[in-house]
């Protein structure tokens, strides 16, 4: 269910790093207690982003989310198929539906996050 | 509050079973959604759904003078109420602010049977006993009382399965006392979705079986269940008032739109003698619908500008899955709620700290065909 080489936050995020490079994403724990995602809100690219500070919003019809960032550094893309299609989200939240790619200021910061095991683990207990 | 304090309705472990996702909804256990808002809202849109709305509360009031008592708790005219219809009305705090919004059924002509707001009944029965100067008892009934709403174009064809009272002999807004399911029931043809349908009451102990059946007889006209999300979707494209968002004890019928239930000439009433005053005063704001022009979805609580100046709050906002558009109500200036059918106003929701172009519509957002 959550991809090995990825790593992930309490708040339900994931980040799969390669080299200086990360892409952001939600999980799929995330779209689910969120439900239906109508709209998506990410930051420019160039915009530079802290570690556990807000990087955008979700919308379910019912509510909005932050995104907080698993890691720190600077927008290099965002993901703008989203925008009309945010149900993406709910599809394919691992894979189409990731948010940004950053780059790292500090790629050893993503030692501190979950694995997906610690995850998964963190996950069953909430239920 | 722990999730053990949290009330469940008859059918609590059945909505586990179906694998919905729950939520604490006025410290009650309530399914938020099954399959999803949008697929639930659609459903009830255009075929059928089914709500377990066993939360509501039910206040009886019984005795020589029920009627009185229940015409002066209510704003509506409940004199008007023939036995077996159903009434929408306000209960009020003296000062013209909303206890709570509710139906009155008129079963006899010494008996009336109220249906309140979940949040609201302990403190709904201690305004109307408080309020009792005549001879008539008040009963918290909301132990003996189960709810099922039965909703959607289809509604009636699954309803008329399961009893044998003729359905079509139910006008909207009457109710029936019958079988349903074999058990006895209470049948109102009301609803809370802007569609039609019927509300059914029976006892606690017979709601698995009364929803059991009403699934497997809906099931050739593809009913669903749902849940209080796509409750409150098809409620706001309707424009219908929910508690705690449109109307509270700080805002009067007159405020909220819904100056139609209030019938100052019928006597005295609860809340009278304020809403006279604020009617001759004229009332500073009222509730205005809005579609969102610029991206951005309003929510509860989002401030309003109006050429750069505060103008209200919304009360609700939401996705509406049948116009696919971002709609809410709000509260503005008297003089810039009335709806300009031209134009409407145009006015900025701050959404997360940034102000997005929305234009005042005419409400309800959404109308069935009759």
């Amino acid at each position: 269910m959550y991809p090995e080489n990825f790593r992930y936050t309490k708040e339900h995020e994931w980040v799969l790093v390669e080299g200086s490079a990360g892409t952001v994403g939600i999980t799929d724990h995330a779209q689910e207690e969120l439900g239906d995602i109508v709209y998506v809100d990410l930051p420019k690219v160039g915009a530079r982003v802290e570690r556990g500070k807000s990087l955008g919003s979700v919308e379910s019809v019912k509510a909005v989310s932050d995104i907080y960032s698993p890691v720190g550094g600077e927008v290099t893309e965002v993901n703008e198929a989203l925008a009309d299609a945010p149900e993406t989200l709910n599809r394919d939240p691992h894979g189409a539906g990731w948010l940004v790619k950053l780059r790292l200021t500090e790629p050893a910061e993503v030692q501190d996050l979950l694995t997906a095991e610690d995850y998964q683990e963190y996950v069953e207990a909430e239920k | 509050m722990s999730p053990t304090a949290l009330r469940a309705t008859p059918l609590n472990s059945l909505h586990r079973a179906l694998g919905a996702k729950m939520v604490d909804f006025g410290g009650w256990d309530m399914p938020v959604q099954y399959s999803g808002v949008i697929d639930e809202h659609r459903t009830v849109r255009n075929a059928v759904g089914i709500f377990d709305v066993s939360h509501m509360g039910e206040i009886e009031i019984r005795g020589p003078e029920a009627a009185q008592l229940a015409n002066f708790a209510a704003t509506n005219d409940v004199g008007k109420l023939k036995i077996g219809q159903a009434q929408y009305s306000g209960l009020l705090y003296d000062h013209g602010g909303f206890v709570d919004d509710i139906l009155v059924h008129k079963v006899a002509g010494d008996r009336f049977f109220l249906c309140v707001n979940a949040s609201n009944q302990e403190k709904d029965f201690e305004r109307i006993c408080s309020i009792n100067r005549f001879d008539a008892q008040v009963e918290f009934a909301s132990e003996r009382y189960a709810q099922l709403a039965i909703q959607g174009p289809k509604a009636g064809a699954v309803v008329q399965k399961l009893t044998p009272v003729d359905l079509a002999a139910i006008k909207y807004y009457w109710f029936a006392d019958g079988l349903v399911c074999g058990v006895p029931a209470r049948i109102a043809h009301t609803g809370y979705t802007g569609e039609d349908g019927f509300e059914i009451y029976v006892a606690p102990s017979q709601a698995e079986r009364v929803w059991t059946e009403a699934i497997a007889a809906g099931a050739e006209f593809g009913i669903k269940p749902c849940g209080l999300g796509a409750r409150n979707t098809l409620r706001l494209e309707s424009a219908m008032a929910l508690y705690g968002h449109e109307i509270d004890a700080s805002i009067s019928p007159l405020e909220a739109g819904l100056g139609w239930i209030v019938k100052f000439d019928k006597g005295d009433f609860a809340g009278r003698a304020a809403l006279l005053r604020q009617k001759e005063a004229g009332v500073k704001r009222k509730l205005a619908g809005f579609e969102m022009r610029g991206r951005g979805i309003a929510r509860e609580g989002y401030e309003t500008l109006i050429d750069g100046s505060p103008a209200g709050w919304v009360t609700s906002g939401s996705p509406s899955p049948t116009l696919n558009k971002n709609i809410g109500l709000c509260y503005l200036p008297v003089e810039r709620a009335q709806h300009h059918p031209q134009s409407g106003q145009a006015i900025q929701v701050i959404v997360r700290g940034q102000p997005v172009d929305a234009v005042t519509v005419e409400i309800p957002f959404y109308k069935r065909v009759k």
